[in-house]
This record gives structure tokens, sequence and C-alpha cells, in this order.
């Protein structure tokens, strides 16, 4: 079984790199890391460069979980290329990073975790940045 | 005592534009040719085209001239910063910079890159205005002694030259000025009163507005253009090294020793070749690069393709300057050298003011409050450009799709508060999708537009010409000046021919097949 994360070299995509390896560590899966990027604006700092997903690999490796690293720009479909990905490898579980949106965000921009949660057919792991206060 | 009235006519500018709502539009105009400098394919001649249908509803044209003034220049700053950190030009212009600006910033030295270039442009910016000032009112003089002959002979080779230099293939470049002299064409004849090219419709008596041209090529037509390119792969920018206290600090002494000559340099080349027509800033900037590695290389420091300063400093400071020389004949001689500037001439036919010899008898105030702008707004651009980089580079973050639908929506309505009429609108629609199948098939724009802008002033003084001499063809060559003006224009066309004939001559190959430079914007 693999574990799909969909990263973001933020603290929400680090949240979910956490998350996905304590559950790899767990379940004995190895990690499907998946970073992509809308690719419609020229600079996208969640499209994750050599360093950060390099970093993102060796953190997994620390685990002693295995890797594969996927990157590719998705065209303005992030949510679906996250659920290409689970339908194409023997994905049992998908991890997301959450972060807060405004409802006009939303309207505008829509959101990529609502479209995974809804229509990923296998279960989806949603995880916040842990607040400084809890 | 010509230097003694240059300062006071200079002196009474500035009063002019230090006026607080003129500052604005100083203000204004910098910034957006800062912003629209920053973003790839979109350029000066689109956002002042954009712009042009909104200044009709202005009172007073020194603010309009302000501001498309301060975005011409603007983008030229802005330019190299998206060249030096994502490595994609932000503009024709910035070309060169991005070969050692980038390759600086990965060495982390974008801050370095970053403040040779602004300062350098300041420098280049300022030096070039003072030329301008004191060059454009003797070179007026001159031409008020130009007859008719040889004003045809020089839109000529305004037309030609740029028709040459720019885009891949001569023939293509010669299709795109005859469809802008068609355009040109259409409506009442000046002379006769009769109608050209109208179909037998009323509406196109009066001609086709050539702002509906304008929006139509560079606004809708590059806007779909660039959209229609989409898919890239974001970039990360480089990461500015930690910051020194002073904007002077960014720049270790040893930078400061090589970059002053290449701003120098830079300088003397951008000027000069903003003057002629050769479609703008792009033709210096590769010179400049050029000469600089040479220059280098002399020296022995091979430093050139991993990050010299000299290469940024010196191209930076030559697109800078060519706006300062794209004055000279746009002033003096109502003559476009560049798609922008011909886009700028439209604006002064906007508002009935005619550029050439009169113009600084006529609008004293206007063209020395726009020469002072320059002073006033380069200033502007040195103080905001560097602190402020984090904002600039914000706008690269701007979703394109979001940002491309804008623009014709901006569009549309510009045309729409023009007529009020959906006819101008859907004119500018046609035109636009021309001009997008024209980018698409690797036909240049300038051309189109000077056809349009300058074809009627050419047909003008050509009949002219023959009236004088009562239908003797033969004064376009019997004249000296005119002569000469079209010998050159003949010779224009050879020009992106010169490596192969040099080679030819020399007898070796020829390094590059043709010279050719992308389009202005």
């Amino acid at each position: 079984m693999k574990i799909l994360v969909g990263y973001v070299p933020t603290p929400e995509g680090e949240a979910a790199l956490t998350a996905a390896a304590a559950e790899a560590e767990l379940r004995g899966a190895s990690i499907l890391l998946l970073n992509t990027s809308r690719g419609d604006a020229y600079i996208d700092a969640r499209y994750a460069n050599a360093d950060e997903l390099a970093a993102a690999e060796a953190k997994l490796r620390e685990h002693g979980v295995e890797v594969t690293i996927q990157q590719a720009v998705s065209e303005g479909d992030v949510a679906g290329a996250l659920l290409k990905a689970a339908a194409a490898e023997d994905v049992g579980l998908i991890v997301l990073g959450l972060r807060r949106r405004s409802p006009v965000g939303k309207l505008i921009l829509g959101s990529t975790a609502q479209r995974v949660l809804l229509e990923s057919p296998v279960p989806v792991l949603a995880v916040k940045v842990p607040s400084p206060h809890d | 005592m010509i230097g003694l009235s240059v300062f006071g006519d200079l002196l009474h500018g500035f009063g002019t534009v230090l006026d607080p709502m003129n500052l604005l539009w100083a203000i204004l105009g910098v910034t957006l040719g800062m912003l629209v400098g920053i973003l790839p394919g979109i350029g000066p001649a689109l956002t002042i085209a954009l712009l042009l249908p909104i200044t009709f509803n202005f009172s007073d044209p020194i603010g309009a001239f302000i501001m498309f003034a301060g975005i011409y220049y603007g983008a030229m700053y802005g330019g190299s910063t998206t060249s030096i950190l994502i490595n994609t030009p932000g503009e024709s212009a910035s070309v060169a910079t991005a070969i050692e600006g980038h390759k600086m910033a990965q060495k982390g030295r974008a801050r370095a890159a970053l403040a040779t270039a602004a300062i350098g442009s300041f420098v280049a910016g300022t030096i070039s205005t003072v030329l301008l000032t004191f060059v454009a009112k003797p070179i007026g003089s001159l031409a008020s002694h130009f007859q008719a002959t040889d004003y045809f002979a020089i839109t000529l080779l305004a037309m030609v030259a740029v028709t040459a230099i720019v885009g891949h293939s001569l023939v293509r470049g010669l299709l795109s000025l005859v469809v802008g002299l068609f355009i040109g064409l259409i409506g009442l004849d000046s002379l006769s009163g009769a109608p050209r090219y109208t179909f037998g419709t009323l509406r196109l008596l009066d001609g086709i507005d050539v702002v509906i041209v304008i929006v139509g090529l560079f606004a809708i037509g590059e806007t779909l253009h660039v959209a229609s390119k989409l898919r890239s792969t974001p970039e990360r920018p480089a990461v500015l090294e930690k910051g020194r206290r002073l904007r002077t600090g960014y720049l270790t002494k040893s930078d400061w020793g090589r970059s002053w000559k290449p701003w120098l340099r830079g300088t003397a080349l951008g000027f000069p070749f903003g003057a002629i027509p050769s479609g703008g800033a792009e033709v210096p900037t590769f010179l400049s690069y050029s000469i600089e590695r040479r220059q280098a290389r002399k020296k022995g420091r091979d430093e050139f393709g991993d990050g010299a300063i000299e290469g940024v400093a010196g191209p930076e400071a030559a697109n800078n300057a060519s706006f300062s020389g794209v004055l000279v004949p746009l002033l003096t001689l109502g003559l476009p050298t560049s798609a922008t500037a011909a886009v700028m001439l439209a604006a002064f036919q906007i508002f009935n003011v005619q550029p050439g010899p009169q113009l600084f008898e006529d609008q004293s105030t206007l063209v020395w409050t726009l020469i002072a702008s320059l002073y006033i707004g380069n200033l502007i651009l040195l103080i905001m450009n560097l602190p402020l980089i984090q904002i600039w580079v914000q706008v690269l973050k701007v979703p394109r799709p979001l940002l491309y639908a804008g623009i014709l929506v901006f569009a549309c309505l510009g045309v729409y508060s023009l007529s009020g009429s959906g006819y101008e609108v859907l004119m500018a629609l046609v035109i636009g999708v021309v001009g997008f199948f024209m980018r698409k098939l690797d036909f240049p724009i300038a051309p189109v537009i000077l056809g349009v802008i300058l074809g009627p002033t050419m047909e003008e003084q050509f009949r002219r010409s023959l009236v004088i001499s009562n239908g003797d063809a033969s004064v376009f060559v019997t004249r000296p000046l005119s002569a000469v003006i079209i010998v050159l224009t003949v010779l224009a066309l050879f020009v992106p021919y010169l490596p192969r004939i040099v080679a030819r001559i020399r007898g070796t190959q020829p390094t590059r097949d043709r010279l050719t430079f992308g389009e202005d914007d």
C-alpha cells in the first residue's frame, strides 16, 4: 500500500508530511510525495525547488519510510492531479494539509482540499498546522 | 544664449511638474511602468494602449504625457527585475540583462545585480535626459527647414527601417507594414474628399480610429497571444542576500569600479540608437552586452557567462538611455522609432498636439514639463525600486488567467467609453483577433502601427510635394537631403543581412544568418 501526500513547502505542507510519515511508519506503507502547482503564475512558492524536495525526502527517510517523489505542473487543476495520482498508484490513503480560507477566497479560487475530500475514492487524512496556543 | 533659454524653459517645466497633480501622474506612471515591466508579456505599449481611451477625458494633456512617459521608462527599470530574479525577461529590452543578471542572482549576488541595474538606469536616464534637453530644440529648429519631400522621405525611412529590423523575416515585416498602410487609407481622402475602401458603409467614412487599431492590436491581440502560451513551470525567485544598511551598500567598492564605465558606455549607445529608427532598446542593449564582454576579455577578466556585473550594468543603462533618445525624433519630427513611441504619437494626435519643429514654440510648457518629469521620474524610480523590490515581485504571483481576463475587459470598456457603441468594440475585437494570428504566425506588429500612424502623414507629404512640383516626381531625388534619406531607406533594407554580407566579403562563414530583433514593446 502507498500513502499519497500532497506536499507544499509551507507550514501546512510540513504538517501533512509529518502526519504522513507517522502514518506510514504505523502501517508499514511507502509514501508517494506529490508536489504540484497550478502553473498559472510566473512565481509560485508552493512549487518546491530541489533543496526543499531533498529536505522532505530526507525527513521521510529518517522515519525509515520508502519515498517516491512526483513533481509536475497540473495546469490549473491541483485537486485533479492529486486524485489522478491516487487512482494511478496503489494508494490507500491521501494526506493533506489544510489552511484557513476566507469565504471570498474560496469563492474565487475554489478549494483544492474540499474537492479531494469529496471526490477521493480512498480515505483522506486532513491535517492542520498545530497552533502555537495549544 | 541658447543655453540660457533652455535653462529658463526647463525651470519653467520643473515648476509645472512639481504641481501636486502632475507629480501624482508621474508617480502613477512610473509605478504602473515598473509593474508592467516586471510582468513578462505585458509591456509599455500594451499599457499605454489600454490607457489611451481614458485620456480622452483628460482636460489637460500634460498629465497624460507625464504618465505615459513614466510608463515607458518605468518599464525599463522593471524589466531588469524579472530578468535577474527569475531569468524571464520582463521586457524585450531586458533580454540581454538576463544572461549575466540571473547568473549573479544564482551566485547570491541578486542584490548587487539589481542595484547596478537600478543605479545604472538612473545614471543613464539622467544623462540622456540632459542630452535630450540640449539637443531637442536645436534639432527642432533644424527640422523647421524641412520641406514636404524631406518629410515624405523621413517617414518612409522610419517605417522601412523599423520593419527591416524587427521580426524574423523582411517579407513578413513588409506585409505587416502594408496592412497598416491599408488601414490608414480607409476613409475620406483628405485632399479630394473621395471615400476610399469604405465598402459603401457610412461607418467607415471617418476611417478606423487609430485608438481602436492600437487597443485591438496591442491590448487585445497581445493579451490573447501571451494568454495562449499560458503553460509554464513556475519559478522561484532568487533569494536576496541579507541587505546591508544603505542602498549604496548593495554594491561593493569593486562593483562600483566595474559598473561606472559600462553605465557610461551603455548611455552612449542607448541614446543615439533610440533616436534612429531601430525599433527601440533591443539593438543597443545587445551591442552594449557584447562590447562589455569584449572589454572584460581584453582586461583578462573572463567572468562573462558566469555572472559578470558589467553585463548587467551596460545593457540596463542602454535601455534607459534609449528612451530619451526615442523622444528626440518623436518630439522634434513627430517620428516614432519604436512601437511604444508610435502609440505615444497617437496620444499626441488625440490632444491635437502635432509633434514637430513647431512643438517647442506652440507647446513649450508641455514639452518642457515632459522633459522635467523625466528627471523627477528617474529619481522616484531610484528611490522606489530597490527598497520595495519584495513588493514588486508580488505581482508575479497573480494568477495569469485573472490578469489577462482583466486586461481584456478593461480594453473593451475603454473602447466602449470612446464611442458608446458596440460597433467600435466589435471592430477592436476583430482587429485583436487579426493581431493574435499575426503574432501566432510570426508577423511583427510594430510595422502595422507605424503604417497606420505614419501612412496618412506620408501620403499627405507625398502629394503636397507633387503639387508643389507640378507633378514632377523627380523632386524626391533632386533635393539632396531627400535623396540622402531615400538612399538610407534602401540601405536599411540590407541591415538585417549585414552578418552575411560581411562574411561574404571576408570570405568566412557567417556566425549569424540574419540580424533579427524581437518586437519592441
